[in-house]
């Protein structure tokens, strides 16, 4: 199992332990963590899984694709941490990761 | 002129599919594209025919030529997330043009422009700037559903949808108040076939649209002298992206954001009072759980779907569902049938305000062109409920709904209903 801590934007944490094989998002929906909406189910294509990953966990997150960027590019909080968490898999790698939810999803 | 553009919908109207079996029809025959049917109501089996026996489908004839229909949800969001493949230009209307001409906006764009001119307007309907305005927001729903008669018949759209929404809109633009029923009448005609209640012909339709852009050009101009502001024609005015905009350019925005702030929200409003009376057990849930209405507000734009397509263009020739689509070929998609496919969405032919997963429909679109006002919607809709539920037993359905004349805005002309009191 891998943990991943999600933290809200006022401080709120929640730590989830899931299997690998999965998206962040998914580990944040199935374990019933606020913040994130989902609303494309996983596919890249509305930015309301947005995070902020965490400096330490950045290059082991990897890079982000076109199509993310592009999501991303039209969020109005957009930092140069941000990803969408349906586009970050579950790895051994991740464990431990930790990354924090915007006030808001749009 | 064309059956659509003249408006003389008629039993005799070579394309008219209403009263037909959609079973008992060829299927190529099938026409999505032609109004009657959307305000007849009868859409919903030739929409559910073309998904099982057809969903990537072929019209060859039709008022507005020949184009593709895409039926079913996983289709729609390929489409709709392929822009490299499918683009928005020139026009995301299914008719290619109304007038002589088609005014540019970034909803009929391809990036790169589309995310420069987007980005200059979307913070003022971001989340963050619409906690600033919910208390307003708020205060005008009360005031509107205060001044409500109580079990004597009024009509809902013209008496709380449209006043809402056009004052919501009043709100974004800084608009003058006292003049805000224009808003109103030039979104109703820019989307509007002659004939089908709102303008009469082609040239009432382009004088209307001709106030609205002396008005708006007005407004520029004060805003651009005045010290940038908040509101969405000073952020154009004043944006690095768009200061510089050809005028036809800043008109085609404000165009898109009239209509994409009114009629559809509007509808959506309209569309849950029906939705709760055809569905009367859901009515009782939401009685006694108003912790449900955020779920149901999704529910209900789901089930309304307010915009019924959007319409891209085929860049090269590519396969869809095993069809053939080739280069420059019109490609519909019909996020009112997606949103109803059994396939992607569990009982999706159900209304359920306590549905899991609400959130995921087709009614805002995917990809770039993902709807920019999607929570100002969701807000303007929660509240309403949560202040309709503090005062109302129900809003009651008295009558049939008066449904509008179009395959693009799915919507309400009229909805008569009465109010019952709290017990």
């Amino acid at each position: 199992m891998v943990n991943i801590q999600f933290i809200e934007h006022d401080g709120n944490e929640h730590s989830v332990e899931v299997s690998t094989g999965g998206s962040v998002m998914h580990a944040a929906i199935t374990n019933g963590v606020p913040g994130i909406d989902a609303d494309c189910g996983g596919s890249c294509s509305c930015a309301t899984c947005h995070v902020y990953v965490n400096a330490e966990w950045l290059e082991k997150v990897g890079e982000l694709s076109p199509t993310e960027e592009a999501m991303l590019s039209l969020s109005t909080d957009r930092k140069d941490n941000s990803r969408l968490a349906c586009q970050i898999q579950v790895t051994e790698g991740l464990d431990g990761l930790v990354v924090t939810t915007p006030e808001f999803q749009f | 002129m064309s059956d659509i553009a003249s408006g003389t919908e008629s039993k005799k109207s070579k394309w008219s599919m209403v009263g037909k079996d959609p079973y008992a029809m060829p299927i190529e025959k099938i026409d999505l594209s032609h109004p009657g049917i959307w305000r007849a109501n009868e859409f919903l089996p030739f929409m559910e025919r073309l998904r099982s026996e057809e969903p990537v489908h072929y019209c060859a004839e039709s008022a507005v030529g020949p184009y593709w229909s895409v039926m079913k949800y996983k289709d729609i969001m390929e489409v709709d997330t392929s822009p490299h493949i499918y683009s928005s230009e020139p026009t995301i209307g299914i008719v290619d043009s109304f007038e002589e001409f088609t005014l540019p906006a970034f909803i009929s764009m391809d990036p790169p422009k589309h995310d420069e001119q987007r980005r200059v307007v979307q913070d003022v309907v971001a989340p963050a700037n619409l906690k600033n305005l919910e208390g307003l927001i708020r205060q005008r729903v009360c005031t509107i559903l205060d001044g409500l008669p109580i079990d004597e018949e009024f009509d809902w759209v013209e008496h709380v949808s449209i006043e809402l929404t056009t004052q919501m809109l009043a709100t974004l633009f800084d608009f003058p108040f006292e003049d805000r029923s224009k808003l109103t009448f030039w979104s109703d005609a820019a989307t509007a076939i002659p004939g089908g209640g709102v303008v009469s012909n082609q040239t009432e339709r382009w004088e209307a649209l001709q106030e609205c852009f002396a008005y708006f050009i007005r407004l520029w101009n004060d805003r651009v002298n005045e010290k940038p502001g908040n509101d969405l024609i000073s952020m154009l005015a004043h944006g690095e992206a768009t200061r510089d905009m050809p005028q036809e350019e800043y008109l085609g925005n404000i165009i898109l954001l009239i209509v994409g702030g009114n009629d559809t929200t509007r509808n959506s409003i309209s569309g849950g009072v029906l939705a709760l009376n055809e569905n009367p057990a859901e009515y009782d849930k939401l009685r006694a759980n108003f912790s449900l209405i955020r779920n149901m507000v999704s529910e209900i734009i789901r089930w309304q779907t307010p915009l019924a397509h959007m319409r891209r263009t085929a860049l090269v020739d590519t396969e869809l569902g095993g069809k053939k689509i080739k280069s420059g070929e019109k490609v519909v998609m019909w996020y009112a049938s997606g949103n109803r496919d059994e396939e992607s969405i569990e009982r999706a032919n159900e209304f359920l305000i306590d549905r899991a997963n609400a959130r995921q429909h087709l009614s805002f679109g995917f990809g770039l062109h993902r709807c920019m006002g999607n929570r100002l919607a969701e807000m303007q809709l929660t509240i309403v409920w949560e202040e309709i539920m503090k005062r109302f037993h129900k809003v009651e359905v008295v009558g049939e709904p008066e449904r509008v004349y179009s395959s693009f805005v799915k919507g309400y002309m009229s909805l008569p209903v009465k109010l019952q009191a709290l017990d």
